[in-house]
Parts: C-alpha cells; structure tokens; sequence
C-alpha cells in the first residue's frame, strides 16, 4: 500500500474516485437521494453537485425501484450511471431491477447489450439504528450471476476499488459499512486502481489463517494483535471483493496454515462464510488441520438494543476466544 | 365508432404498408402457435394477435436509432421496429441465429442493432429502464425517442408509477403507451382499479395522456405521431392508452374463456385492425385489389422463409453455455 501521508475519511475516498472518473468520463451520471446539495447522508457525494450539476447529480425522490430501474435503463443505452441507494436495505425496493433485468441483460442479449451501472450502498450495523437500516445480505448479489460485488474495508481500497469499479463494463454493486464512513486511512492523490478479484494479505501468519470482509477486517486484525501476544500468529486476508474471487490466496494461505477462520457480520446459514469453508474443503481437504470454523453475526434481526447488537454481531472478544479455543484442540490433536 | 376514412397524413401507400406489416405480425403470431402446439417450440409464448394496429401504428413514426422496450407479448413489437422475422423465429426456437443467439427466448430477445431494446418477463419493468434510456438520449442529445410498451397489468405496479413520475419530472423524450387489451392474464381491468382510464392517469403526473382506438392503426399511428413529435422536440413524455383486445389466451395454452365470454371475443373480433385496414384501402379505391393480394402473398412467403431459415439454424454450442454472464 503506497503511503504519501495524506489522511482522509472512507467517505471522502469515495467523493474522490468520484471526482477523478466523473472529470474523466463525462458521460457519467449519477442518480439517488440526497446526492444533489445535501452531499449524501454519509456526506458520501460531498462538493459533487457544486462541481458537476444538476445533470450529472440527480436527486429523485424517495423511489429506489423507479430510480434504479432508470440507471439501469440508462446504462443499457449508453450512459454510465451510479445508483445510490444510500442505505442497502433500500435495495431491496429495487431489487427486481438489479436481479432480473442489469445482472441478466448481457447474457439475455448475447452479450450486445451491456449495462455499466454501479450500485451503490452501506450496510452493517452502525449506532443501532435497528433492523430496517442494518442489514448485510451482499451475499444475495454474490449469488446471482451478472453482477459483480466489492466490499471496501477501508480508505484506500475503496478509492481504488470504486474507480475500477467505474470502468467496469457490466453491473457492480459495491457495497460500504456505515460504520467505516468515517474512519479515516492513508490516501493517495494520485489514480491508483486496485483490480477486481486481487485480495489483500492484511497481515502475514503461520499457525492459521482469517478471512474478512468489510467493517471485521478491522476486528480481524485487532484479533491478530491480541492472538500474537498469546503466541498464535494469525494470517489475515481481506478479498475485497466476493465476485470475483481471488481464490488462489485464498487458497494458498489455507495451505499454508492448515487453519481457517471466516469472520463475517452476515448470518451464517447460506452465507459468503460458508461457501469460503466449502472451497477451503474442496482445494485445500488434504492440508486442514482442524475443522474449519466460521465467526457470524448470530441469526436474528439486528436488535435495537445496544446490548442485544453486540451480542449478535462477532466482536474482538469472541474472535480471540473462538481461534484460542481452535487452535488448542487442533494441538491436542496434533 | 366513426368511420374511418384516410387522413391528410396517411396516404394510401402508407396505409398499405401499415396493413402489410400488421399481417406479418398477425401471420407470424399464428404460425408460432403452430409451432408451439405441435411441440416445435420449446418455452413459454404469449401471442399478440389482435393487437397489431398499436405496435405498427406506433412504430411506423420511429426511426432505426429510437428505442423500443417491450414486455412479455413483445413478437408484434419487435417486427414493427424492424426486426427481420427470420430472427425473431430463431430466437424463439433457441438457435444460434437468433437475436440472442438462443439465450434468451420469447420474453428475453434483444436486437438493439434495430433500437429494439428488449421484451421482458417482469410486468412494469421495463417502464423505468425506458424512462432510463430516454435519460441517456436527453443527456447524450441525440434526437432518439424512446417508446415503451406495457399492458393494463403493469399501470397498477410501483414500477408504472415511480418510473412515469421520474419521465415527467425530468421532462424526457419518451412515450408510455398502454396496450389496455382489458385483462392482467386473467384479471379483469375494472376488478383491478377504480379507475379505468389509464390516460387520465397522466394527469397525476402532469403530463399529457390520450386514449385512442387500439384497433385503427390509423389513429394509433396519428396520436403516436403527435406524441412522437413532442418527445423529439423536448416537451416531454405522452401516455397514450390503446384500447385493443387479444384474440388469444394471456399464453399459449390458456384457452382464454374461463374470464370472458366468446361474444366478447367476437365482438371484438369484429373490429379486427388487420380486416379494417384491408376494408379502408377496398373502400377509398377498389383497385387497391391487386395490390392487396400481391402483399398477402409476400407476407406469407416472408413468413415460410422465416420458418425454413430458423429450423435450419444450428443450436448453440453446449459449451458455449458460459459465454456472455459478465
């Protein structure tokens, strides 16, 4: 990761590799609520507006269906678009435009139409705000063909990864935590892209390795700290995006460790985590260890209780006691 | 119901064209549910006969590069944009000459070499990614119109709504044209909402809206025309509602009776758009004869030769089954 010094917020990561391709592209158009001269709930298009307009900064009103039907519309005749949908939950209005019409249309048409949209939102939980406004089901889109989907752990991949994400040809749904909104990271100023499907080695081990995504990369690697004092060195990979996948270091630091732990902030059942754990089994069957072990937010909606959240969702705690409790059995074993 | 008679805008050349091309639509229709009921056609169909003077009288006012998305009885549409015949054959029959190259079928043929933008599956669904074209075309100012098609069953979905609003507020060259042909598969229109005019809707929207006789093409074609016009020169969008009927079940299989009574079908059947442009043309001058005969024969050869071209089209490759996701 290249350091120039300059510290910026998530957030502004984002308006950045906004600036930088809007200025380039000028055919791109970006469409929500609250984008214009608000800046965005998350201060997420900031300055924008001021700098491209009305035209190229459309704010609709409270209608995530029509909206992001229209940026798919628009897409597929030609206009790059980015569709926010401020809050990911409120994908779910539009959820038949993302599904069944921009993952599907180049396949549908053979390839002659191609819909470079970029859908936008922030999950997790932040502040509990409730189970209306915290979900983390970015593995749905993962597990529908024609879209690609990228989880920005922090400032620098964000830009990176948004402005790639910027000149895809298809649909990409990049989706941000709410909670890293302002946390702030090295950035530089210059156009760095980082390329779909090239995960990041967070932090190098030995005795095992940890998988995760999004605001519990910053969790994982507080773990890893914790776990080196008690003599495990944890390897910590973040795939930043989930399609695609960056399978082979994954893979490779499975072999390595012979260990695998997947922190994940979505629900076990039918999750991201579990198909990590599946391709742990199906490439790496002869080097495990032990048991591969998945750490998720428990299976309820996310509680308005600041005491029942924290139950639910993986914390540092419960990582260090789970890989502690991991790696003790597979010694005993060993 | 007035009689018909040609207008200043319709010659008798244009009239024949239109009744030319609204046989081709109907000849088409009934040799696929040939196909389809001796078991040549794989998938679902769902047949546009009896509602071919909307698609022709609102296509003949476009040009190549104007963009049409359709819906889930979208054959007509995409022959009245020009999609040659032969194509749309192929696609239903999963070849690799048609316009998907078999990957997508009745309600999933793309051919935006002639600005024909898709049917689609999802009912209301296209309304917003039209309006979403249209956006594009404003923003990229390049003199396209874009028209969509949807039936009764979508102006009753968030997607009419929420996407008609945008178009209006935004001022975008588009036209929403509203085949009321009565019933949403099996439910009746007026079982469906109070409101039975879709055209008056426009008005919640502040927007123009006009209903016209989707049995006369040339009405359809007269109040496109105008809709057309106000969409190019940047007046906005027109919800045009078409009251027309489909001879046929909402699929092929659904025989269509269990929700309407044969004399509906027959009454209706007695203004059938192809027959009365057949009749105008006789009327205004009866040596339009032979020129009528000549196009039932083109049209029906137009016809074999889209059946022998697309039963011997190849398949597509089995491992060719990858190709095009991303």
């Amino acid at each position: 990761m290249s350091n120039q010094g300059r510290i910026i917020t998530y957030a502004d990561a984002g308006v950045e590799a906004l600036r930088e391709e809007m200025a380039k592209d000028d055919s791109i158009v970006y469409i929500g609520q609250g984008i214009g001269p608000r800046g965005g709930n998350f201060r997420q298009t900031r300055g924008l507006w001021k700098q491209f307009g009305d035209d190229r900064l459309r704010d609709t009103g409270i209608c995530e269906l029509g909206a992001t039907g229209v940026a798919i519309g628009a897409a597929m005749a030609g206009t790059r678009t980015v569709v926010d949908e401020v809050f990911l939950d409120f994908a779910l209005e539009a959820i038949t435009q993302i599904v069944q019409q921009a993952a599907n249309i180049s396949y549908m048409s053979n390839g002659k139409i191609k819909a470079p949209v970029l859908i936008r939102g922030a999950m997790g939980a932040v502040r509990n705000a409730g189970a209306h406004h915290s979900h983390t089901f970015y593995n749905w889109f993962a597990n529908t063909p024609g879209l690609k989907v990228v989880l920005p752990s922090n400032p620098y991949d964000l830009k990176g990864l948004f402005k790639s994400s910027l000149r895809e040809p298809g649909p990409v749904v990049l989706i941000e935590h709410k909670s890293l909104y302002n946390t702030k990271g090295d950035v530089p100023e210059d156009g760095y892209l980082i390329p779909l499907g090239d995960a990041r080695i967070v932090r190098e081990g030995k005795d095992l390795t940890i998988i995760a995504m999004s605001r519990m990369v910053d969790l994982a690697a507080k773990a890893a700290v914790e776990l080196e004092q008690k003599g495990i060195s944890a390897e910590v990979i973040d795939p930043r995006t989930i399609v695609p996948l960056d399978r082979k270091k994954i893979t490779d630091s499975i072999k390595k460790t012979g260990k695998l732990v997947v922190i994940d902030e979505s629900p076990s059942f039918c999750s991201f985590a579990g198909e990590l754990l599946a391709i742990a089994v199906e490439d790496c069957f002869h080097e495990l260890q032990v048991t591969p072990k998945r750490i998720c937010s428990l299976p309820v909606p996310n509680p308005f209780s600041p005491v029942l959240e924290n139950q639910m969702i993986p914390s540092v705690d419960r990582i260090v006691d789970e890989v502690e409790e991991m790696v003790s059995k597979s010694r005993r074993h060993s | 119901m007035p009689e018909r008679v040609l207008t200043e805008h319709i010659s008798q050349e244009l009239l024949l064209q239109y009744y030319k091309k609204m046989l081709e639509l109907r000849l088409f229709e009934l040799k696929v549910q040939e196909l389809y009921r001796n078991a040549r056609l794989p998938g679902f169909v769902h047949l546009y006969v009896g509602e071919e003077a909307v698609g022709v009288g609102v296509c003949s006012n476009l040009r190549t590069q104007d963009l049409v998305f359709s819906t889930h009885r979208g054959h007509g549409h995409a022959l009245a944009k020009g999609v040659p015949a032969k194509i749309v054959l192929a696609e239903l029959w999963g070849k690799t000459t048609g316009s998907s190259g078999g990957r997508g079928g009745s309600m999933h043929m793309y051919a935006p070499e002639y600005g024909f933008m898709g049917t689609n599956g999802i009912v209301g669904a296209p309304i917003p990614l039209a309006t979403g074209a249209a956006l594009s075309a404003k923003l990229r100012k390049n003199g396209q119109v874009v028209v969509c098609f949807f039936g009764d069953g979508a102006v009753n979905s968030g997607s009419f709504h929420e996407a008609v609003n945008l178009g209006s507020v935004w001022n975008l060259p588009v036209v929403y044209v509203c085949e009321n042909n009565l019933y949403a598969t099996e439910m009746a229109f007026l079982r469906a909402t109070k409101n039975t005019s879709v055209a008056s809707r426009a008005a919640a929207y502040g927007m123009a809206g006009v209903e016209v006789d989707g049995q006369d093409v040339i009405a359809v074609h007269e109040a496109a025309h105008t809709a057309i016009n106000r969409a190019r020169v940047g007046d906005g969008p027109t919800l045009i509602e078409c009251k027309t009927y489909r001879y046929v079940g909402h699929h092929e299989g659904d025989p269509g009776t269990d929700y309407r009574t044969r004399e509906e079908v027959q009454q209706w059947k007695q203004r059938d758009p192809v027959k009365l442009a057949h009749k105008l043309l006789l009327d205004s001058d009866p040596a339009n004869q032979a020129q009528l005969q000549a196009a039932d024969q083109e049209v029906e050869q137009l016809i074999d030769q889209a059946v022998e071209f697309a039963e011997n089209s190849p398949e597509p490759p089995a491992n060719s089954v990858n190709d095009h996701v991303f």
